[in-house]
């Protein structure tokens, strides 16, 4: 399945990765390698079989409601860029 | 031409946890900034989301309150986006396996009833808050809420009117407020809704294309946000335009919705299954289990008081606005074991205009339903009429008395001697006579009058009947 470069700009713009011309040109090429590689399993006859939502045949395990965490805001503000009164800064979000 | 306007809204309604979906993190309202945002709410790296217990039963427990299809098996799935107040840069969510499936829920408007589909109802976290106030030109960010679990509800597009709308939003607050499932504080954010709105030239099956309302959080917004858009989204149609497909922000200050995000912009969610999480088994037994624990349900107890009590749909509706509120009249009915429309005349009138005027809820009342079919019994078996027993009433919520004490202590007790009222009559009669000459001329309004003076002579506790029988017989009687 080959990927147009229109394409690999847009995932890369939706995953926030900057990338020049030439990289979106040799990604181009390499993911659809990945995707020609993983369409191989569409030869095999799936008829019956149940999609797995996961890779483990396992149910979600279920967590009483109780409060356990404590209060750690100030070892979390410590390692972010920028704060002011236990807040997280960020650029300006809207204008 | 005549146009008709199709809406489907997508109700956001916070679960009534202690902890947050996903965290043993505190969900309480208001705390600090930050101090309820634990390292898996911060999406830190080596963290592991596990599923509140809690959170599912309250949306089963919703899912069998609509009479909705509980999937067995749901699935966890990744809403990709960024935002700084979404940590992750993922939101957790459902996406092709919802818990909750297709139900339906009756609105009442105008005298009609109408059946509004439920498509489904599907479980996910919150985001974080972004404060706008100017931080040196940055944005500040509290993720307190981030990881609160979340209920989706989103209904068919059967919705034809903002009335209806706004009838099928506020049923549906009731609901999740009686069942306990969401305190339905909208101010906090509680309970949000989105609305989708388009519209077809009518007799159209096939539907227009449709414009989503962000975030409209009251039911007088909500009203006015679809009714501006339709009224724009047929401007545009009748003059040859056609409608774009795009989000749009209410502006309540200018009574106007704008475009929130431009078509290049849209947003691709990429979701897929969330690895983190396996996926939700419900058991049989489990919603058994919840079922068990679900109270009548509005709709059945307001069918129940027309049938039971032969309230009118009206005051049947008024009545179970809450589930407290119900349940007070219900006691009030059963201890006061007097005709159940008086009793609703006083829960609806007395009590409920007293309330609003000292800004209380019904469980905060100051008269309990005891007090209250205390006060009413009374009225039933003569000892006070209506009008006193108003006073008493407002003696009773001033002072914590009940009313047998009050109209004991206060001599209201009403005065059905018939020779002691004929006395009253005829000393008002003598004391009147310009007035008694007018009316027995054919001044027939003046019979007010002397019913008046009876009951300021007695302090109103003469028997009204009684009053009205006697005088009308002396003042056609005499010459």
């Amino acid at each position: 399945m080959a990927l147009t470069l229109e394409q690999v700009k847009q995932i890369a713009y939706l995953a926030r990765i900057g990338i020049g011309d030439e990289d979106a040109a040799r990604y181009t090429h390499d993911l659809s390698s990945i995707l020609d590689f993983v369409a191989q399993m569409d030869a095999v006859d799936t008829t019956d079989i149940e999609p797995m939502a996961h890779p483990l045949d396992l149910p979600q395990r279920l967590r009483p409601d109780e409060v356990t965490e404590e209060n750690q805001r100030e070892k979390f503000l410590a390692i972010a860029p920028a704060v002011e009164n236990g807040l997280y800064l960020v650029p300006k979000v809207i204008e | 031409m005549e146009w008709e306007p199709v809406i489907g809204l997508e109700i956001h309604v916070q679960l009534l946890t202690r902890s947050k979906i996903f965290s043993g993190a505190s969900t309480a309202y208001g705390a600090p900034p930050n101090t309820q945002a634990c390292a898996i709410d911060l999406g830190m790296p080596g963290t592991l989301p596990v599923l509140n217990e809690a959170a599912v039963r309250l949306a089963v427990k919703f899912g069998l309150a609509v009479e909705a299809e509980i999937a067995r098996r749901s699935v966890f799935a990744r809403k990709n986006y960024f935002y700084p107040d979404l940590p992750k840069g993922y939101q957790i969510s459902q996406y092709e396996l919802p818990v909750v499936g297709k139900g339906h829920l009756t609105i009442h408007l105008d005298g009609r009833e109408k059946r509004i589909g439920i498509t489904r109802a599907h479980l996910e976290e919150d985001a974080g808050k972004s404060l706008h106030e100017d931080f040196h030109g940055l944005t500040g960010i509290d993720l307190n809420r981030a990881g609160t679990p979340l209920l989706e509800i989103v209904s068919e597009p059967d919705l034809r009117s903002p009335e209806e709308a706004v009838a099928y939003m506020k049923k549906l607050h009731q609901l999740v407020v009686w069942l306990g499932i969401c305190d339905g504080n909208m101010q906090e954010g509680s309970f949000r809704c989105d609305a989708n709105v388009s519209v077809r030239p009518l007799g159209e099956r096939a539907f227009g294309t449709r414009t989503e309302i962000k975030n409209v959080n009251s039911f007088r917004f909500v009203e006015r946000a679809i009714q501006f858009e339709i009224e724009r989204q047929i401007r545009v149609l009748e003059s040859g335009g056609t409608v774009v497909q795009e989000t749009r922000l209410y502006d309540a200050d200018r009574d106007e919705t704008r475009p929130m995000r431009t078509k290049e912009e849209a947003f691709d969610y990429r979701y897929f299954p969330d690895p983190d999480l396996l996926p939700l088994v419900i058991s049989e037994d489990f919603i058994e289990e919840v079922r068990r624990e679900l109270p009548e349900l509005p709709e059945a107890r307001y069918r129940r008081f027309i049938e039971q009590y032969g309230l009118k749909p009206y005051d049947a509706e008024v009545l179970t606005a809450t589930r407290a509120l119900s349940d007070y009249f219900e006691a009030v009915v059963r201890q006061a074991a007097c005709d159940p429309k008086l009793c609703a005349n006083w829960v609806m009138v007395e009590l409920s205009g007293a309330l609003n005027r000292a800004g209380l809820e019904i469980d905060q009342s100051p008269v309990d339903a005891d007090r209250l079919a205390g006060l009413l019994r009374r009225i039933a078996d003569g000892t006070i009429s209506g009008k006193i027993a108003k006073q008493v009433f407002e003696l009773m919520w001033d002072s914590g008395k009940d009313a047998d004490t009050l109209i004991e202590e206060k001599g209201l007790k009403q005065i059905t001697d018939a020779g002691a009222i004929e006395k009253i009559i005829d000393e008002i009669i003598a004391a009147n006579p310009k007035q008694v000459a007018q009316y027995r001329a054919g001044k027939e309004k003046l019979f007010g009058f002397f019913v008046g003076q009876v009951m300021k002579a007695t302090q109103g506790k003469a028997n009204p009947q009684q009053v009205n029988a006697l005088l009308k017989e002396k003042l056609q009687g005499g010459g």
